[in-house]
This record gives structure tokens, sequence and C-alpha cells, in this order.
């Protein structure tokens, strides 16, 4: 089968002061109707690597690969009103920092209606209804109360699903989740799971979930890429998890703390220079 | 014994919505006490209200025995109660050193010896000397939530608030972050109120929690029955399974 | 990166830009050179920069510079002439040379741009800080004063203070800074709505930092960029405010040989002789094109957030 999503050698350079950054170092994947899930540690490029795909990468940074195709769009040449249009409507990305990403002056409802008007024409009341229909979606409880309300006013975790309800109204065929669930209890991660599973299962869309859940990843997702220093270092059948061979993602298992084992103080990871070469 | 913090019947109320509703809590001193629940169940209200960044309508708060007054919060109990907050990139000024803003709670207080507290602070959060002239947006997460730590630790606090200091970060980091706060309360006999989504982790850090769910506290546990299934409330239970993992309910199609 | 372990003593710039400096001082130095290269870097900063740098100069030197008078003109046979060798920009309808005129009048234009912009932009700064910040009935109260101010177009507003005050190039300034600060209030305090419930201002709150203390310190430093860029947008129109002051005969008097005044009084001839509304015109224009520019590289040069890592 032909992959929705296809990369070969993405690299994501930044200019500093003492030279330039290399902050994703040839990343290459395959993305088709599926759940892959990528983990890795901070500043491990997972975030820019997703920013690349969907064209949101700084303009200081300059993006290189040797093939970059959405189904059948090259990336790489497609001009910026091209992938302007793709975006939101064809591929969409949760973006990390839920409070940062929400403009902190206009009510959630009014943001999520505005992404809808974008890219459909809609009447005020449909795109109302369909805004507050996908924000109980998301489980949010008092969706009334939560459209009305500023970013400001709603929990961590609430922003966080206004997020995912504003990048899912318009239905897109990429979905590039970046930490979409880190701020939710565990019972509505798993609804929010839910509903992007049901996305994948019965839509066909693509999901490139990146998280730092190694617990969530492994049950979620079919696939798992392991990054480090902007490099994977190994990819995985999710259940295949508990038998990584790579030392990091062995010492990244090792160090979660777990309901009834007493392990004081946690073991973390010694970080070996070689696994950033 | 008088509890270091003490919430009573507590209520908190935002345009009508009740964000808390009759909570009580009751956390002795030294103790290290988790708060789990719901996103959205009012957690981080109820660390705020503490801080008295929250409305309050209802119900005491005191530390030591002592009852605040609604509202109203002097220098001194900002000495005794800090907090970090759940978002290390939203908790630091953006046009601010690392240095700014250790000395900036020392001068509020009047502390002498700035120069050396900083640079001890900074130490005991793992921070070299080389991240004190740094902006917050040259750090990452988790040097930013050391960073937040160190803010609060600076001024010699007895109760710390932490609002999920771990789950913007990544499970290794989690690991070093949660192993600071341990030494750090172990060191200075600290009293800790944490708010965490990860059972797991409340289970490591904490000896007692409760669970809490649309206002309300459902259960209050020490963290020994978490391990022996020992709790009641059907919510809790609920916490418990999701906290194992994402089970698919029905599988609509065979993996391709 | 700088080589620290290197035994050769350190040169002054990798002293100043090095990574991990030793004292407050020594970052603080640090930090401004690397602003100061940033701003090097925006060529068109530069020449904001170069521009009002001469601007200075010829305020500081008109009297060496300028080669005849600028009050006194010779009124029998040196009207309204074209510009030639001995007049570079033409006489006006006084006989008085329009160079020398325009180099002293550079002393008038600085002291009026920057008396407002020294009044008007930190009161502006202030009352939409507080009023953002505090919320409530002070909010509500400063607001209302603001909307006041903005119903009545400014020249009109400021019409009235200069006729209360009395005619005069200093009244003009006062009144016109009285009028311009209800804009960057309503900045301020728009700004100050996006960041007043961050969490980083609640964490100087919890550390017991008195309301004062957080606008003055932590909220304020926040709106200065888009301020400066308003400000230095404003200049133009401050210029030409006064001119419309001196026009009417309120602001500059007579003889002072204010930019907008001679515009003003060029404006009967501007047909026939252009040049005498031209000289003091393209003066203004290359003043606020010069502030415009400095303004724009200044927002970029002073967000640390610009540093590249
Ligand atoms: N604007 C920028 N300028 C310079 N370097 C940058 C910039 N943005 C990101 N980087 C660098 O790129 C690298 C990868 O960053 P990225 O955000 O992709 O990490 P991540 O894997 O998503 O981490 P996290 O789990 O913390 O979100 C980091 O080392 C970071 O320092
Ligand atoms: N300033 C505010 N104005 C209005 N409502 C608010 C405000 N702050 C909090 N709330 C409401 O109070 C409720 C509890 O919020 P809180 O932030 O305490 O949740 P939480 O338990 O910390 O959730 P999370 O785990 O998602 O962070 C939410 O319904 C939220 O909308
Ligand atoms: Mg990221
Ligand atoms: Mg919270």
């Amino acid at each position: 089968m032909k992959p929705l999503l296809d990369i070969e050698d993405l690299r994501v350079t930044f200019p500093g002061r003492s030279g330039s950054i290399q902050a994703v170092r040839g990343v290459s994947l395959k993305l088709g109707r599926e759940r892959l899930g990528i983990v890795g540690e901070s500043g491990s490029g997972k975030s820019q690597t997703g920013r690349a795909i969907m064209g949101l990468t700084p303009p200081q940074a300059t993006v290189t690969a040797k093939k970059m195709m959405f189904n059948d769009i090259d990336l790489l040449t497609a001009s910026a009103r091209q992938r302007r249009s793709l975006r939101g409507r064809q591929m969409a990305m949760i973006l990390q920092d839920p409070k940062y990403s929400l403009n902190p002056v206009m009510t959630i409802g009014r943001q999520i209606i505005e992404t809808l008007q974008t890219h459909e024409s809609v009447s005020r009341a449909e795109a109302r209804d369909r805004a507050l229909a996908m924000l109980e979606a998301v489980q949010i409880r008092e969706p009334k109360r939560v459209f009305d309300l500023h970013p400001h006013e709603v929990s961590g975790g609430m922003g966080q699903r206004a997020m995912i309800a504003m990048m899912l109204v318009a239905g897109p065929e990429l979905l590039i989740a970046d930490e979409p669930t880190s701020a939710l209890d565990v019972t509505v991660q798993l609804e929010v799971l839910g509903i992007l599973d049901r996305l994948v299962a019965d839509r066909g869309m693509g999901l490139l979930f990146i998280s730092h859940d190694l617990r969530l990843v492994s049950t979620f997702c079919d696939r798992v890429i392991v990054m480090y220093a902007g490099r994977i270092v190994e990819e995985l059948a999710s259940a295949d998890l508990a038998n990584a061979q790579h030392p990091y993602t062995q010492g990244l298992l090792n160090s979660l703390p777990r309901i009834g084992h007493d392990r004081h103080p946690l073991p973390v990871l010694d970080r070996k220079p070689e696994w950033a070469l | 014994m008088t509890a270091a913090l003490e919430v009573r019947k507590l209520g908190v109320e935002f345009n009508g919505h009740k964000a808390l509703d009759d909570v009580s809590v009751s956390v002795a001193r030294g103790e290290s006490f988790g708060l789990v629940g719901e996103s959205g169940s009012g957690k981080s209200t109820l660390l705020r209200a503490v801080a008295g960044l929250a409305p309050v309508s209802a119900g005491t708060i005191s530390i030591d025995g002592r009852e605040l007054r609604r509202g109203k919060r002097n220098r001194a109990f900002y000495r005794e109660v800090q907090m970090v907050f759940q978002d290390p990139y939203g908790s630091l000024h953006p046009r601010q050193t690392i240095d700014r803003a250790l000395l900036e709670p020392l001068a509020i207080h009047g502390f002498d010896n700035t120069e050396n507290r900083i640079v001890r602070a900074l130490e005991e959060v793992g921070l070299g000397k080389g991240f004190r002239f740094r902006y917050p947006h040259q750090l990452s997460g988790g040097q930013r939530q050391r960073v937040a730590i160190a803010r609060a630790l600076v001024v010699e606090p007895s109760i710390v608030l932490l609002d999920e200091p771990t789950s913007a970060l990544d499970a290794s980091v989690q690991a070093e972050i949660l192993n600071l706060l341990e030494q750090t309360r172990k060191d200075r006999k600290l009293t800790f109120v944490m708010v965490s989504h990860d059972l797991a982790v409340v289970s490591h850090m904490c000896e007692r929690l409760a669970i809490m769910q649309g206002g309300h506290v459902v259960e209050t546990l020490p963290a020994s029955a978490l391990a022996d299934h020992k709790f009641e409330a059907a919510y809790t239970k609920k916490l418990f399974e999701a906290s194992e993992g994402f089970q698919r309910k029905v599988h609509t199609e065979a993996p391709a | 990166m700088s080589d620290i372990s290197s035994q050769a003593p350190l040169s002054w710039r990798e002293w100043l830009m090095t990574e991990r400096p030793g004292s407050r001082t020594q970052a603080r130095l640090g930090r401004t050179y690397t602003t100061w290269l940033r701003f090097c870097e925006n060529k068109l900063a530069l020449i904001g920069l170069a521009i009002l740098i001469l601007l200075l100069l010829t305020a500081a030197f008109a009297d060496v510079l300028a080669p005849y008078s600028p009050y006194i003109g010779n009124l029998k046979d040196d009207r309204l002439l074209a510009p030639s060798a001995l007049h570079w920009f033409g006489t006006d309808d006084q006989g008085r040379d329009i160079l020398s005129r325009v180099i002293y009048g550079s002393r008038l234009t600085l002291f009026v741009v920057i008396l407002v912009a020294i009044i008007a932009a930190p009161v502006g700064l202030l009352i939409g800080t507080v009023s953002g910040y505090a919320g409530g009935w002070i909010d509500a109260v400063l607001m209302r004063i603001t909307d006041i101010f903005l119903a009545f177009p400014k020249l009109v507003l400021a019409l009235a203070f200069v006729a209360a005050l009395g005619p005069g190039i200093e009244n003009a300034v006062l009144a016109i800074a009285i009028t311009s600060w209800p804009p960057y209030a309503r900045i301020a305090r728009a700004e100050t709505l996006t960041f007043r419930n961050a969490d980083y201002i609640a964490a100087v709150q919890l550390m017991g930092a008195s309301p004062m203390r957080i606008v003055l310190r932590h909220i304020m430093p926040l709106c200065m960029p888009s301020l400066i860029v308003r400000v230095t947008l404003d200049m133009a129109g401050i210029i030409l405010t006064a001119a419309g002051l001196g026009f009417l005969g309120l602001g500059a008097q007579p003889p002072l040989p204010e930019w907008g005044a001679m515009i003003a009084s060029g404006r009967r001839f501007i047909l026939d002789q252009w040049w005498v509304a031209a000289a003091p015109g393209a003066a203004i224009l290359v003043v606020s094109l010069g502030f415009n520019l400095l303004g724009d590289g200044l927002r970029d040069a002073l967000d640390p957030k610009e540093e590249g890592r």
C-alpha cells in the first residue's frame, strides 16, 4: 500500500552563535493509515520533525530532505500557498503548548469557530453547533460553559482538549499530535485516545503521536520510533518495547515509577556521549 | 499535633461555577500529600486557593493551626508557603534571566547574602553556574522546572505546593526531578502537597493521597492502599485501571 | 564557543561573549554587547540611528553650521529666491535663508519630540498597565478617562489646552503630551491583559511582591517593545501637530524657525515657490523615517528571544 506520508533523510538546521545546530539529523519514516508513536527525550527533535512536516519550522531554520511526500504532493517543492491550504484541512498538528498556542484574549469557542470558518463556508449557527459538538466529543463536561471561557479560565487539561477539538474540527487526513495528552488525567487521556483511535480505524486517518509517556505509546500505537539527539535510534513494534535493544530506550523504561515498587531514588539515565554520534 | 496545612469545607466559585465544593484536607508537618483526580476537578484550584490566588467563597484554610484571613496573605505567609506551577513554559518571566528570577524573592523578603544564596540554590537543583544568566527560552523544559523549584525553595519555605511538577517532562527527566524533590524534602524536612495525574508518580512520592472528582474529594487513602488494591470509590477504581495503559475496546478492523 | 581552559588571557570580546559569565555586571555587559551586535545586523536600523545622530549634531552645532541668521532676512532683495549656490534651499517670504532656518529648527523639533515622548509615553504606560493589571473599578475609571481624551480629535483638544495655558512652544508641547498619551495607555492595557493571568505573574504574586512592584518591574518591561515602536511611529504626527498649532498662532511664535510652522507659512506659495515648504517638509520626512527605522530595530534587538543560541 502506498504510504500517506513518506520522508527520507529529513534535516532541520538552526543557525547558532557558534556554528549551526542540527535539531533533526536524517530522519526517515513512512506513515500509512496507522498510529505511529515517537518517543525520545526533551530536545531530541520530535517537535521539530512534526513542524517540518507541517511547514511550521521557524523562519531562521532550514529544512532539507531527500524525499518528503504527502499523498501525491511533494512537500519539498510545494508553494507556500499550497501548503497553507493543506494545513488544517488535510494535515493538522496539535501543538505541544496548548496555553501558548491559544489566543489569550479570545474565547475558546470563537477560536474553534474561526478555525472552522477559514476552511469551510458554514453559517455562524452551524459553526457554533459543530464547535460545541467537538468540545463534547473531547469529553469536556460543560461544553456550553467552556465555549465562552478564555484560555486562562480553563484547567490545563481543558485547554489541551480545546486545542484538540480545534484541530479535529476540519477533519484532517494526517494528524500530528505533539504531546496531546500530557496535561490530562489518565481517564480522560484514554477517552481522548479513544477518539483518535476511532478516527484512524474508521476514517483512515494517519496519526503521528509524539509523546514522552512510554506506557501510553506502547499500548496505543502500532509502531514506535525512539529518537535521541535528532536521530532515530530504534524502531519497534509497540508490543516489543519491553525488549528494546538500545540502552537509551531501556534506561527510559527503567526510570518510570511503578505502583507497588519501592525504588528510592529512581534510577536515572546515564547518558553516553556515543549515543549522540 | 496541629496539621501544617488544614483545609476545612473549602468552596471556590468562578462566576457561579463551583470549582471546589466542601473540600477538606489535612496535611501533617513533614508529610508528603498527593492530589489525584480528573482534569478540571479543581486540583490546581485547591493549591491556588491555599496560595491566595483563587477566590474562596466558603470554608477555612489554616497553616500550623493559624487560620488565614480570606484573600489576605502577608509576607510571612509567602516565606512559609511556596508553589511550583503546572507549566514550566509559562511560569518563568520571558524577559528576565534566571538570576533575576531568583533575586526577586530574596529582594522582596530582604534576605542578605543574596549572591551566595543564588549560587547555592542553583547548585541544589543541579544547574551549574553557566545557567545563571540565561533567559528561560534558552533552557529545556526540565531545566526550567528546576529553576522554578529553585525559585520556590530559595526563600526557605516549609510547605511547598507542587502542581504537576513533571507532567510536561519526559520519563528520564521526570525521574531526575522526582529524585531532586525527594532529596530536598528529606534534607529540609519540607511538607509537600503534590498534584499529579499519574498514580504511579503519586504513589512513589507521597505517603497519603486524596482522589478528586468534580470539585469534591471522593476518597483519601494511604499510598500503600494503591498497591494492595484497597480502595472503595468507583472513580478510584477507574483511575487505577486507566493507569495500566490504553485498551482498545472494539477492533473494527484488523490492522493492515 | 570561547575556550575557557586555555591559559592565554581572554580578549575583551571573549570576556563579553562568554557563555558562563562570572558576575552580574559581566553578564549585563555581555548582553548589551550582543544586543548591539544584533542591532548592527539590521542595516535599516543603523541608517535610522545615523539620521538621528546627524539631527543631534545639527542641533548642537547649529551656530556653526548655519550660513545666515535664521531670524533676520533681507526683505529688500532676497524675498522668495529659488535655491542657488548662495542660498542652497532658497529663501522665504521674509527674505530669510531656508537652510539656516531648517538647521536651527532641528533644535525645536528635538525639543518638542523628546519632551512629548518623555511625558506622554510613561504616562500612557503607567495608566495602561495599572488599569490592565488592577481590573475592576480602577480599570473602568481609568479607561473612561482615556475614552474622553480619545473622543476629541487630538488637534482640537490640544487647541483647547493651549488656549487655556496661553500660546507658546512650551505650552504647545505640554498640550500635545497631554493629548497623546491615551493611545499608549490603550496599547499598554491590551498587552497587559494578555499576560496578567500568566503563571509567571502569579509566581511573583506568590513571592509576596506588592502590586506596584509587579506592575513596575514585571509588567512594564513586557509592554515596552510595542510602545517603543508606537512612539517612534507617532513622531511624525507629533511634529505635524506642533506645526498645526504653530500655524494657528498657538504654538511656536512667528520668528521661531519651527519646521511645521515653516511649512504652514510656505503653503501660500506652494505652487509658485515650492521650495519654501519643501525643505522643512523633507526634513520632517527624513527625521520621522529615522525614528521609525530606529524603533523597529530597537524592538527586534531588545527581544532576548531573538538571541541565537
Ligand atoms: N528556535 C530555535 N532556535 C534554535 N534552536 C532551536 C529552536 N527551536 C528548537 N531548537 C532546538 O532544536 C532541538 C529539538 O527541539 P524540539 O522542540 O524538536 O525537541 P522535542 O524533542 O520536541 O523536545 P520536548 O520533549 O522538550 O518537546 C532542541 O535541541 C532545541 O534546542
Ligand atoms: N480563573 C478562572 N475563571 C473561571 N473558571 C476557572 C478559573 N480557574 C479555574 N476555573 C475552573 O475551575 C475548574 C477546576 O480547574 P482546575 O485548574 O483546578 O482543574 P485541575 O484539577 O487542576 O485540572 P487539570 O488536571 O486539567 O489541570 C475548571 O472547571 C475550570 O474551568
Ligand atoms: Mg516538543
Ligand atoms: Mg491543573
